[in-house]
């Protein structure tokens, strides 16, 4: 194992994180802001409680979600995709760094910085609407476990994508209607049963159900359901990106 | 594992080495080189010959369509880890992060490759380089010619035994490029095997022990600098007159010459290698013919000369 390798990229891309502070930090955290003072408060205030929680507290996991998917995707895609653009990734491949230990530096620093991210959306959340967090662990759970699965997706897209607008179009196109659909911002109960069924094939649903149950002990669907299919999709972006350094796709000629 | 067993191994060894890129074009044909330990290396060609492709797939980052390459006897696919431990390589392209500081730049060099953390040594290497000072500055700051520093401090931030320099002095200005060789000398003089590829035969004649000649793709010939010039080199015998003639004088066409615009030298051009150069005798006969000389001197031809009759050659 080369650890050095894994220290430096991670250590790399935090720093990357941190010089661009205002971009990759504060604008999250006062955009989901907004969302609470629109949402949570305006809004909020005129809706009824759903399953026994208010308005306001019931959207903070789906929003904090939203941040994490959409963070962790562009954070690990554009970590990768950069030294691609530049050319600097000639250094990574003509390293002695095999490919989990590349793997484990860029979506290590990219969930490291999304979970960050949703700690501190969870404290902004204080000064909105109070909550509580029923299971604490699995609460932390979820969190980590979705931040690396979806920097581990974005991984995938940094490699995949040969210029910006198809960095962009990923997140844009699929994973941030799959977020809105996904029952941050109401439960999937209060759909009608056709499109509950449709629903279930949103994988984004399990992930923000489950996450929800960790603070308010009531879900959509199953827990257990929820950190499976999670799991899953983790394993099946691990087996793509192996498949990807196996073959060299897009990273060698 | 034979290969391991010799005592000691070639820096790098290349053996049919063919890569054919994606869209068909095959930039290399079959490629047999061996490079020894400690020797300063030029792999000399015309642009697009193949030179980077080469350098790529000893490096890792092309990957060969046929053959295989090992450094120190190490097989450099199945074996990566050892082998790129060992590898530096300063690309052609200024390829360099924007916002990083050149010290970070190179740290982060030295953990990737492996190596444990180690501020003196990354100290030395900066300044050896005249990059002390701009340390903590932003990459994106510096001169193409500072950037070109920078990357090759980052190549030798992991203390590799095996360097290689893709043009490393395309476009950069001559305090540079002397700085360059300086460093290529005294990285020599530690038992660091260099490996150059350039355009520049003013280069390759300065600085290599052996040079390689590549031209589409292919090796044309590998020959220790010195037997090169020697074999290939034709000198020419410049005869200056005493007075300007109009012609050549009659009787002499055996002999390769010719005369200048100003009727006032005479150019003789004679095999470097040949038993006899005949100059004693064509001497005496260009007397009898009543020209007289009042000066002689030889010149020899540069390896510019030979490279350009070589690729000539091939085409
Ligand atoms: N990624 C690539 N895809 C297709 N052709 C390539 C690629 N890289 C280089 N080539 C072609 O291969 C040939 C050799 O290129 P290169 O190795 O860069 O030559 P040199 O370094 O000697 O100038 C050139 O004709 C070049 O256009
Ligand atoms: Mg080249």
């Amino acid at each position: 194992m080369n650890l050095p390798a894994v220290r430096a990229i991670y250590r790399f891309e935090m720093a990357r994180t941190f010089r661009t502070l205002t971009q990759s930090i504060v604008s999250p955290v006062l955009s989901t802001s907004l969302y609470f003072i629109v949402f949570g408060t305006a809004i909020g205030s005129r809706m009824g409680e759903i399953g026994g929680t208010s308005y306001g507290a019931f959207i903070i996991p789906g929003l904090i979600m939203l941040s994490l998917l959409n963070e962790s995707i562009s954070n690990a895609s554009f970590g990768i995709y950069l030294p691609k653009w530049s050319g600097t990734i000639y250094e990574l491949l003509s390293a002695p760094v095999s490919p989990l230990e590349a793997v484990l530096g860029y979506v290590g620093a990219a969930s490291t910085k999304s979970v960050m991210l949703g700690l501190l959306i969870l404290l902004t959340a204080r000064f909105f609407v109070p909550y509580s967090i029923l299971h604490p662990f699995w609460m932390v759970a979820f969190l980590l476990l979705t931040a690396v699965t979806f920097s581990s997706f974005g991984f995938i897209i940094g490699l995949w994508a040969d210029d910006f607008q198809k960095l962009q179009v990923i997140p844009l196109m699929v994973v941030t209607p799959l977020t809105f659909l996904g029952g941050a911002f109401y439960s999937i109960g209060m759909l009608p049963p056709f499109w509950q069924k449709v629903a279930l094939f949103n994988p984004v649903v399990y992930l923000i159900s489950g996450f929800r149950w960790s603070f308010y002990g009531q879900s959509d669907v199953n827990v257990v359901l929820s950190a499976g299919m999670t799991v899953a999709f983790l394993l099946v972006c691990a087996v793509a990106i192996a498949w990807i350094f196996r073959t060299g796709y897009k990273l060698r000629s | 594992m034979t290969e391991q067993a010799t005592p000691t191994p070639h820096a790098v060894s290349v053996r049919g080495i063919s890569k054919t890129y994606k869209g068909g074009f095959q930039a290399l044909k079959s490629i047999d080189l061996d490079i020894r330990r400690g020797e300063i290396f030029a792999l000399l060609g015309p642009n697009g010959a193949g030179k980077t492709t080469l350098i790529s797939i000893i490096c890792g980052i092309v990957k060969p369509s046929a053959g295989t390459v090992s450094a120190d006897g190490h097989d450099v696919l199945r074996d990566y880890r050892l082998t790129r431990a060992k590898i530096g390589l300063v690309p052609q392209e200024l390829s360099t992060d924007a916002f990083e500081t050149v010290w970070a730049a190179v740290r982060f060099s030295r953990g990737l490759f492996g190596r444990a953390r180690d501020d003196r040594h990354i100290e030395k290497v900066l300044r050896d380089l005249s990059l002390w000072e701009k340390k903590d500055a932003k990459i994106m700051t510096l001169s193409g010619g500072m950037k070109r520093r920078v990357l090759i401090a980052k190549a030798l931030a992991h203390e590799p035994s095996i360097l290689f320099l893709d043009e490393p002095t395309a476009g950069v200005d001559v305090e540079l490029r002397h700085d360059m060789w300086e460093m290529v000398r005294r990285l020599r003089a530690t038992g660091v095997t260099v490996i150059l590829t350039t355009h520049y035969i003013e280069e390759a004649e300065e600085m290599a022990d052996r040079v390689g000649v590549i031209t589409r793709g292919e090796l044309i010939l590998v020959e220790d600098k010195r037997a090169l010039m020697r074999k290939l080199g034709k000198k020419q015998l410049s005869i200056s007159l005493k007075s300007p003639i109009q012609a050549l004088p009659q009787g002499l066409d055996e002999y390769a010459l010719e005369l200048a615009d100003d009727g006032a030298t005479i150019t003789y051009t004679f095999d470097a290698q040949g038993e006899d150069t005949g100059i004693a005798v064509l001497l005496r006969k260009l007397g009898d013919r009543g020209v007289d000389f009042k000066d002689l001197h030889t010149l020899e031809s540069s390896l510019e000369d030979i490279f350009v009759s070589l690729v000539r050659g091939t085409r």
